[in-house]
């Protein structure tokens, strides 16, 4: 190892635990009347709260389907038509900013900030 | 030219083995892209031991490989866009001389998973994807230096022994 090395590895370990130190003390104030958005292949379909339990299935153009649940303030996939179950491996999340991705459905699952303006929910 | 060739197969069976256990044994961290690239060791060590554009190939014919053999064609979407950052990454850091094996793997492992990341959010639209970026910087950043500083003792070995030209 050379020197150079040492400073790469100790400048990117840095910043990214700055990065992610930053992100989680901004979102841990943020999770109150958080939302659920699940977007289909970019469009929005639907919003759902993080305090009001629920299941979900959210179908795929392509014909697969991902099942969102939403259970103890917490959004997760816990099933999916997809083969490699990225999506189902993926912890529950419940800060602003996370997202659950399933790519072969194009399905993505954010986690936003409640209070926003009110959004038309029944889109298209 | 024989010896090259016997040298390629043989690195490339070593590669797709390596994907093959990763497989078997995945680390499940909750964040898709969190591993330790076991088969980039392969990559590193061709990349210094034969060339950029072996390295290439090797990189290619393996993601393609595991794609149908145990992937899926997303994962091979992924696997490709990753290998390809990374390889570019890391060809061009050994160019410059700048960093040792370590550094040009630590390169590697984050630029695989910038590309990763880059590939899903244009699949899915959705930019804010980038949120799990600082995540894989510090995992590829690991992993990197680990697969970087078993590479450096493999490849001193290997160069000594080694005859394909």
């Amino acid at each position: 190892m050379k020197k150079n090395d040492v400073i790469l590895i100790a400048v990117l370990l840095t910043a990214a635990l700055a990065v992610f130190g930053g992100m989680a003390l901004f979102s841990a104030k943020s999770t109150k009347d958080a939302e659920a958005v699940v977007y289909l292949e970019g469009e929005e379909q639907g919003r759902y709260p993080l305090d009001q339990d629920a299941s979900v299935k959210i179908e795929a153009a392509s014909g697969g389907y991902n099942i969102l649940e939403i259970h103890g303030g917490k959004a997760d996939i816990t099933e999916a038509s997809c083969p490699d179950k990225i999506c189902v491996n993926h912890r529950p999340v419940n800060h602003q900013g996370e997202s659950l991705v399933c790519l072969p459905n194009e399905v993505v699952v954010e986690i936003v900030n409640g209070g926003e303006p009110a959004m038309d929910t029944s889109t298209r | 030219m024989a010896k090259k060739t016997a040298y390629m197969g043989m690195f490339t069976a070593l590669a797709f083995v390596f994907s093959y256990l990763e497989f078997l044994i995945p680390i499940n961290l909750g964040i898709p892209g969190v591993k330790l690239g076991l088969a980039n060791l392969v990559t590193i060590v061709v990349l210094y031991l034969m060339g950029v554009k072996e390295a290439c190939i090797l990189s290619f014919v393996r993601i393609v490989l595991n794609g149908f053999t145990f992937g899926n064609p997303a994962a091979m979407l992924y696997s490709l866009a990753g290998g390809f950052l990374s390889l570019l990454a890391m060809a061009l850091s050994r160019k410059f001389k700048l960093f040792s094996v370590t550094g040009v793997s630590v390169l590697g492992g984050v630029f695989h998973n910038l590309g990763q990341i880059l590939a899903a959010v244009l699949v899915v639209e959705n930019a804010k994807l980038l949120y799990y970026f600082p995540v894989l910087v510090l995992s590829g950043t690991i992993a990197g230096t680990v697969i970087g500083i078993l590479a450096a003792m493999v490849i001193k070995r290997l160069d000594k022994g080694m005859e394909y030209k």
